[in-house]
């Protein structure tokens, strides 16, 4: 799986200005975007799933270009074939666990399932274990239970590419574990390339087959697994060291940033 | 037992206003909530005027607007050979204006309470702009456009000022519950005032009581 991102985005909010410049590819099916908050990494996977235009550049995903500036490509959101993952999940609060996942499966709101999406419906709430739960609605859940219903709802169309917007911010610590290695399996599962959006060195262990790293609205650096796992980086440890080295600087440009803006 | 026409006449201009002021104000009130565009705040302001202004000011520019030489008015006039003055469609008009505000308001405030993160949802799942209206945007927004609706219905079941000036008073034809209570107290027909104050009464507690609950619902969730 290729993606290939070469954007420029500008906002413009009040006197704050902020200048994403992002240009990276990752040919591996696990890559993390990595950076402190404020450093563009969200604002590039908006772009990829549609919900941020750039002013320029091009977005590939597998081959497929979704936006290209030159030639005047720029898919609508619900053409580009991305499932997303929302921060805090975004599940439709007026609908139950059932009709949130079937969402998508619906041409219009007067119409009903077809049996084939019905049946499609139990399968994938059978396989992330919250059949049990489909009558529920979205604020009856626990954090972990909000996660795989999102999940599902976000796989049940086969999407190309699944990103996910900092995915285990909102779950305490033992379930961040667990959560990190049920979306391995899902990986595997449905065989989707994965994007993970974090500023948590632990899940860049996890996923970051390829790593791509963030500051200030520019990719400062990308590498792949190989490279970090290299022997005379004794495992990886050395790698670990550079990533928490890497994140407490960002914090520290960030809180100097704050500071210095007087936030 | 007393003519309850006035009331009947009452709940149907008041049913037809709040119905035409709805599609307006839930027009109005997406494009001001969802989108930021030159002389949106100018724009509200004037769409919130009615709420302030003196209800025969409002009268006034009504008829300058619909009037028979007015700008609408004198082409409906030309066109069509009809006019809206002193019918019961102008006071519909009439009350449509006044109670335009309190739907816009209510609707903008429902609309802006609706992430739009659900709405982005909603696109990547595959939506298209009017699917994300109708089966996001409305339905969560839906608790504050009943609650305005009822406050606006309300209000214009009440409109004295703007009624009579475009509408007038013709018993039996545009005289309004409002009207008929003024008429019936001038005449000292305290029977006839007391029923129509007393059912318009507990019409109005009964919406505000409604438009509460809805509101509390609303801020408590699911």
């Amino acid at each position: 799986m290729r993606l290939e991102i070469d954007i420029r985005k500008t906002l413009q909010s009040g006197d704050r200005r902020f200048e994403l410049e992002a240009a990276f590819s990752s040919q591996d099916d696990l890559t993390v975007i990595f950076g402190a908050s404020g450093s563009g990494k969200s604002l590039t996977i908006q772009a990829i799933a549609g919900l941020v235009t750039p002013e320029q550049g091009r977005i590939a995903v597998g081959g497929k270009t979704l936006f290209d500036f030159h030639q005047d490509i720029n898919l609508p959101a619900r053409k580009r074939g991305v499932g997303y993952l929302f921060q805090d999940y975004a599940l439709f609060p007026h609908l139950t666990v059932r009709e949130n996942i079937a969402y998508p499966l619906r041409k219009a709101w007067y119409l009903k399932l077809s049996l084939d999406d019905l049946q499609e419906v139990a399968e994938i709430m059978a396989s992330f274990e919250i059949a049990h739960l489909a009558a529920s609605y979205p604020a009856e859940l626990s954090g972990g239970q909000k996660q795989r219903v999102a999940l599902a709802r976000a796989m049940i169309k086969k999407p190309s590419i699944l990103l996910l917007d900092e995915p285990f911010s909102a779950l305490d610590s033992m379930l961040r574990h667990r959560m990190r290695m049920e979306l391995l399996e899902i990986r595997q599962r449905f065989d989707v390339p994965l994007v993970v959006i974090t500023h948590d060195p632990a899940d860049v262990e996890v996923f970051g087959d390829t790593l791509v790293i963030f500051a200030n609205g520019r990719v400062e650096e990308v590498c792949g697994r190989k490279k970090l796992a290299a022997p005379e980086n004794e495992d990886g440890w050395r790698t670990k060291v550079c990533w928490r080295a890497q994140w407490k600087k960002e914090n520290l440009v960030a809180q100097n940033f704050a500071m210095a803006s007087g936030i | 037992m007393p003519d309850l026409t006035p009331l009947w006449l009452t709940l149907r201009i008041a049913s037809f206003a709040t119905a035409i002021a709805f599609v307006f104000a839930v027009g109005f009130a997406w494009l001001t909530a969802r989108f930021s565009f030159w002389g949106r705040d100018f724009l509200d302001a004037i769409l919130t005027l009615p709420l302030v202004m003196p209800p025969t000011v409002l009268g006034y520019y009504l008829i300058v607007v619909w009037g028979r030489n007015g700008w609408l008015g004198s082409w409906l006039n030309a066109h069509f050979g009809i006019s809206l003055m002193f019918t019961w469609q102008g006071a519909v008009v009439a009350a449509t204006v006044v109670s335009f505000p309190l739907l816009f308001k209510s609707a903008r405030a429902a609309f802006e309470g609706v992430s739009t993160e659900y709405e982005q949802a909603a696109r990547i799942l595959g939506d298209t702009e009017l699917q994300v209206f109708f089966r996001i945007t409305l339905p969560l927004a839906v608790r504050g456009l009943l609650a305005g609706t009822m406050l606006a219905f309300a209000r214009a079941m009440g409109d004295f000022g703007a009624t009579l000036m475009v509408a007038g008073n013709i018993e039996g034809k545009t005289q309004t519950a409002a009207m008929a209570v003024f008429d019936a107290v001038q005449a000292g027909d305290y029977t006839l005032a007391n029923t129509l104050v007393a059912i318009m009464s507990v019409v109005c507690v009964t919406i505000l009581v409604m438009t509460n609950k809805l509101a509390n619902r609303g801020r408590a969730g699911r």
